[in-house]
């Protein structure tokens, strides 16, 4: 069952592992790999440890499993036997071939060793042969390199004792570059050897013909006509004959501003008699062959003056500034002495005189320019304006693309924001002429049929058509001036780009600048109408004129600024964090003046009726009245007035609240009535008993304090009636305190009477609430028979019949 | 409201539109009121009003001549007043301006109830020369020992001289005139600077201030409302200043120096013509206002004070009066104690806190300026 052990297998194990060893050394195996797959129970593995294999199994295993095993493991080593002797064969055949293929190798070289000898003698032989000729022709070969240095000095000198004749030749056919070229690649050559006679003969002559040269191609250079390209050339010759390269430069410049000058100049003439023509604009026609406008002017300056600058730009920079460095170059590469700071010096000054020049002749451009569009601050042809801008713009761009690092656009800019903000102040002034224009027209309109056909037309006047025309030619001009403004941001214009219109100019110049402040001007303007403390108020503005302000206003309130205000955030795109000022504090504003307005319309036209109640009761005699027959004049004519101004504020606002009231007259005859008995009982009681005096004024007290207090010159309210109880209050009160200043007879107290009758039969349709009227009217009468010397009251039948009869 | 502070009313019996405060008088808190009446026997009453006991004590005078239209006193005499009235005399209406002298036992300290022991009171001159229709206002010029008045009426102002028992006419001034109507005249005053070189007067819309040593205009403020001015006073205590007032509701301060535009003005508190305006003449920044809206207004106007702020204050307390604000020009405050036309308001000559208002009703209220206003004043 165990495979025996002998010594021989011992020793052949020991010899067959050295073996393996080698053959792992050979193929490298890696160590290591085997290593962690070490196993010594593993019986293909490297380290299999037989002794140890076989105690595993006999302890492992039962009796016919190792009885297997063993079967197996034979098997398994007859079939490892056959292998490896198959292996042998193989193996052997392969040896054989090879020992055949060394032995003809071996027979093969013995060959070629005598080839190789043969080689070795045929070489020396050649080695002696060349040694051989090369003595021979020494001597020749230096004889030949002389010859041929002799020669090419020999070329050059003749080609030097030619050179001021080519030279000629080059002036007289005006090919200067070769020229320029021949003299320089002698130039060095003569210098050296100026001490000898002939050579500095040569050399003046050169120097002589040169100078030709120079002055020929100065010429070209200063010449107006000559074309770009031959000043080129010429720069850049006279660039390599040595030509100081910053004078060149100037007279380069000098030349150039000639021209320019003279561009400058022709505008500058445009802009005279454009400034003579604005100035008197009437007689434009007689020289306005020679103005322009601005449109055309800057299109002149940007064709004229700025093309031409930016050409001499152009030129200047492939003349000087790349000619400088080309001649650097290739003075290098000569091997002239010309280091590369100094030409990269030059060519800095060279940018720096360029940058010097177009700096200031752009600055009288701009002067220009400023001056010119100063001209159009005023100018209606708002589209003009923007599309000249425009154009300059463009036209300043194109020439600052080509100055690399230059402040013109700043300069350019600047002139662009300062017109456009000359003409947002243009537009708010236009605006507030504009509004005086229509505030003189509302004047115009409410006084002429007055004067022309007296009292019955202003009635006429359809005053709500007034305000609504006012109020939309207002709108319109507004409208107008913010699409006039709008202009300037219009997306193909080039500068809306700038920063100042992202943010300054919609919210600061348009919003703030034009509309807000149209607003306050309006307001405050009209506030100055009604101001209490300007004496000259009333002469100035009619009543009728602050009534229809006031609606004007009122609207401007309720709906238009709102809608301004909404309009313009809108085309400008301004956003709610940038608006200044908000609607509701303008409207506030505005609603306050209508206010204002208002007021001041009740209080001036409740003064002008006052002045012909106190004319009518100062200027009469009231003890030696005669007994009255109507009812006075001046009675209808306050009637007249108060239905007069109930017609025009009746067509500008609505109706109002009233107090529930009594719809007959009879009722109010009645309380009439009531009262004046009741006066009358007290005018006796006051004759034949003065004691009850006291209780007289008790009375009048109880009265009043049942009775509301009358604010006369009190807020109002817009609407119809609060209008007219404010006017009739006014012109009640005034007849109450005009008639304690009077002494009264008996008649006059009647005729009062009569005249209070009427009041109050015609007057307390207007207001809003009756009893207002009541009361004062009480109250007159009831001064009215204090004041009496003689206190008896009419019959009220025989009042009525005379108020009716009136 | 404090009780001190508490308004005191007195109601005459019959209509009234004139007071004055006895303007001689520098111990006693008194007005002299008169009654306009044209079918009963008007009177003068003399109030006092008694500060301590918050009491108002009062004499009735019967006043025979007619209703009375102005009344006012003598600056020098506690006792002489006078007064311009009307009457009606065989269907015309006659006017005429008398001096009067209180009973003598009326001026000392002991004040009797008078009620018990009917005084009058005696005539002690007329106005009256050919050359004068009819006097509606008289003035007291108010410098010591002298003894002019001037009185106005029908276009024209009438300087006399009083001194002997009939007083005798001085001078004549007319006055502008206007289409060949002359123009109503509503108030004048003496200019008390200067030793009282100026009279100015309130007529239609315009003030005119007159020399009276010679017959020129000394100013003149055109339009100085727009409607009639009512009434005027000069500041007692800075010269060059003066308020008037007027039917267009407003109160105006001028300085005379300046005539085309008011220093400032007072447009709000008032809702109808305004009768009175005066300066307190202590404390002139305080100032009074009354109108046909039946309010009286007292205004502080700081800003036109002759009193600048702070010169009180002593070194010591310049820590606490740096705290302190200078004060400010605004209302004080309306009192609304009367229910009809306010005509009349007079600070008493001799206490810088009180004063009396009139209204058409015959109501007379006393009135204290506010504990705070008056403190703020003093400290």
């Amino acid at each position: 069952m165990t495979t025996p052990k002998t010594e021989m297998d011992v020793v052949g194990n020991n010899s067959r592992q050295s073996h393996k060893n080698m053959l792992k050394m050979y193929y490298a195996t890696d160590l290591p790999q085997d290593q962690s797959n070490f196993n010594p129970l593993d019986i293909d593995s490297p380290t299999f440890q037989a002794d140890r294999y076989l105690k595993k199994l006999k302890q492992e295993k039962s009796l016919a499993e190792l009885m297997e095993a063993e079967n197996d493991m034979a098997k398994q080593i007859r079939t490892l036997d056959s292998d490896m002797q198959t292996l042998v064969y193989e193996n052997y055949n392969k040896f054989i071939s090879a020992t055949d293929t060394i032995r003809t190798m071996k027979r093969d070289f013995r060959e070629m060793e005598k080839e190789m000898v043969k080689l070795t003698s045929n070489m020396a032989a050649i080695t002696h042969l060349n040694s051989q000729i090369s003595s021979t022709m020494q001597g020749n070969r230096q004889q030949i390199n002389k010859l041929v240095g002799v020669h090419s000095v020999l070329k050059k000198l003749q080609f030097l004792f030619e050179l001021p004749s080519r030279l000629k030749k080059c002036l007289a056919t005006k090919s200067y570059a070769a020229g320029v070229s021949y003299y320089l690649r002698t130039k060095t050559v003569l210098q050296h050897y100026q001490h000898m006679e002939s050579f500095s003969g040569i050399e003046q002559d050169c120097s002589k013909i040169v100078a030709e040269i120079i002055t020929e191609l100065k010429k070209t250079f200063y010449d107006k006509d000559s074309s770009a390209q031959q000043l080129a050339d010429c720069v850049g010759l006279l660039l390599r004959l040595g030509e100081p390269a910053d004078l060149l430069c100037e007279d380069y410049l000098e030349h150039a501003k000639h021209k320019l000058d003279e561009d400058l100049q022709e505008l500058e003439s445009y802009l005279k008699v454009d400034k003579a023509t604005v100035d008197k604009s009437a007689n434009a026609s007689s020289d306005g062959g020679l103005y322009i406008d601005v449109l055309e002017f800057i299109d002149r300056g940007s064709n004229g003056f700025l093309s031409n600058l930016s050409l001499t730009i152009t030129a200047y920079e492939n003349l000087f500034i790349k000619q400088i460095e080309i001649t650097a170059i290739s003075s290098a590469m000569v091997g002239q002495m010309t280091p590369l700071f100094i030409s990269e010096e030059v060519s800095k000054v060279a940018s720096m005189k360029l940058a010097k020049f177009v700096e200031d002749l752009l600055q009288v451009y701009f002067t220009l320019v400023e001056n010119r569009l100063v001209l159009e601050k005023r100018s209606r042809d708002n589209a003009l304006v923007v599309r000249a801008l425009d154009r300059f713009y463009r036209r300043l761009q194109a020439t600052s693309n080509i100055l690399a690092d230059s402040d013109i656009m700043v300069h350019g800019e600047g002139i662009i924001v300062r017109m456009i903000k000359a003409r947002c102040e243009h537009y708010r002034f236009a605006l507030k002429d504009f509004f005086t224009d229509c505030l003189t027209d509302i004047r115009h309109t409410i006084s002429a049929p007055n004067t022309v056909s007296g009292k019955s037309s202003p009635a006429s006047l359809n005053l709500l058509d007034l305000v609504n025309s006012t109020a939309s030619a207002l709108l319109n001009q507004v409208k107008s001036v913010l699409a006039d403004v709008q202009l300037f941001t219009v997306r193909d214009i080039n500068f809306a780009s700038l920063p100042y219109f992202r943010k300054e100019f919609p919210c600061e110049d348009v919003r703030e600048g034009i509309i807000v402040h149209f607003v306050h001007y309006i307001s405050e303007t009209l506030r100055s109408f009604c101001d209490v403390s300007s004496a000259a108020r009333l002469v100035a503005s009619p009543p009728t004129v602050l009534l229809l302000l006031s609606k004007l206003c009122r609207d401007f309130e309720q709906s238009t600024i709102a809608y301004l205000l909404t309009l313009t955030d809108e085309q400008f795109l301004i956003s709610s964090k940038d608006r200044t000022t908000d609607i509701t504090s303008l409207t506030a504003e505005i609603g306050e003046t209508a206010q204002k307005l208002l007021e001041g319309y009740v209080q001036s036209s409740g003064v002008s009726v006052s002045r012909m109640i106190r004319t009518s009761i100062e200027a009469r005699d009231w003890l030696k009245c005669v007994e009255p027959r109507q009812v006075r004049a001046v009675m209808r004519r306050v009637v007249e007035e108060i239905t007069q101004t109930d017609q025009q504020v009746g067509s500008l606002y609505e109706e109002g609240t009233r107090k529930a009231r009594s719809s007959d007259s009879s009722k109010r005859t009645q309380t009439y009535q009531t009262s004046v008995s009741r006066q009358r009982e007290r005018g006796h009681w006051g004759v034949y008993a003065p004691s009850s005096n006291m209780d007289n004024s008790l009375l009048s007290n109880i009265q009043k304090l049942f009775s509301e207090r009358v604010d006369v010159f009190g807020p109002v309210e817009f609407s119809r009636t609060s209008v007219l109880t404010g006017v009739i209050k006014i012109s009640l009160k005034t007849l109450l305190e005009c008639v304690r200043m009077k002494t009264f007879g008996k008649f006059g107290l009647q005729q009062l009477q009569v005249d209070c009758q009427y009041l109050q039969l015609y007057l307390w349709r207007f207001v809003s609430d009756e009893n207002i009227v009541h009361t004062i009217i009480d109250e007159v009468i009831s001064s009215c028979l204090h004041r009496c010397i003689e206190p008896a009251a009419m019959e009220p039948s025989v009042i009525d019949v005379i108020c009716e009869r009136g | 409201m404090d009780i001190e502070d508490a308004p005191l009313i007195y109601g005459l019996e019959l209509q009234a539109r004139c007071l004055c405060p006895q303007a001689a008088e520098t111990n006693y808190t008194r007005f002299l009121v008169a009654t306009q009446s044209l079918r009963q026997e008007n009177q003068v009453h003399l109030i006092t009003f008694d500060d301590e006991n918050n009491q108002l004590e009062k004499t009735i005078f019967p006043h025979t001549s007619g209703e009375v239209w102005h009344i006012s006193s003598s600056c020098n005499d506690v006792s002489l007043f006078s007064t311009c009235f009307n009457h009606i005399a065989g269907g015309d209406i006659r006017s005429g301006c008398k001096l009067w002298r209180l009973p003598a036992d009326q001026c000392n300290e002991t004040v009797t109830d008078s009620l018990n022991q009917p005084n009058s009171i005696s005539e002690i001159g007329e106005l009256k020369s050919d050359e004068v229709r009819s006097v509606s206002h008289v003035l007291w010029k108010p410098i010591e020992d002298d003894s002019q008045v001037m009185s106005l009426g029908s276009g024209q102002m009438h300087l006399w001289d009083i001194m002997k028992a009939e007083p005798r006419l001085i001078r004549v001034f007319k006055l502008p005139e206007k289409k060949g109507h002359p123009c109503p005249v509503t108030n004048g005053k003496w200019n008390p600077h200067h030793g009282a070189k100026q009279f100015a007067v309130a007529t239609n819309q315009h003030i005119i201030g007159w020399d009276v040593r010679g017959d020129a205009e000394a100013f003149r403020i055109e339009n100085a409302h727009g409607q009639l001015v009512r009434d005027l006073d000069f500041n007692p205590n800075k010269q060059y200043y003066l308020v008037s007032c007027g039917d267009d509701c407003l109160v105006k301060f001028w300085d005379v120096r300046e005539p085309t535009a008011p220093v400032s003005v007072i447009s709000d508190e008032h809702s109808h013509w305004v009768w009175s305006a005066r300066f307190n003449p202590f404390h002139d920044q305080l100032v009074l206002s009354c109108g046909s809206d039946s309010r009286v207004v007292l205004f502080n106007k700081a800003s036109l004070s002759s009193e600048p702020f702070g010169h009180l204050m002593d070194e010591d307390e310049d820590d606490l009066g740096s705290e302190k604000e200078p004060p400010k020009d605004g209302l004080i405050e309306i009192y609304e104690e009367h229910e009809d036309s306010v005509y009349a308001v007079e600070w008493s000559s001799a206490d810088p806190w009180s004063f009396a208002s009139l209204s058409y009703d015959g109501r007379v209220v006393i009135n204290k300026v506010p504990k705070k206003v008056k403190f703020d004043i003093l400290l």
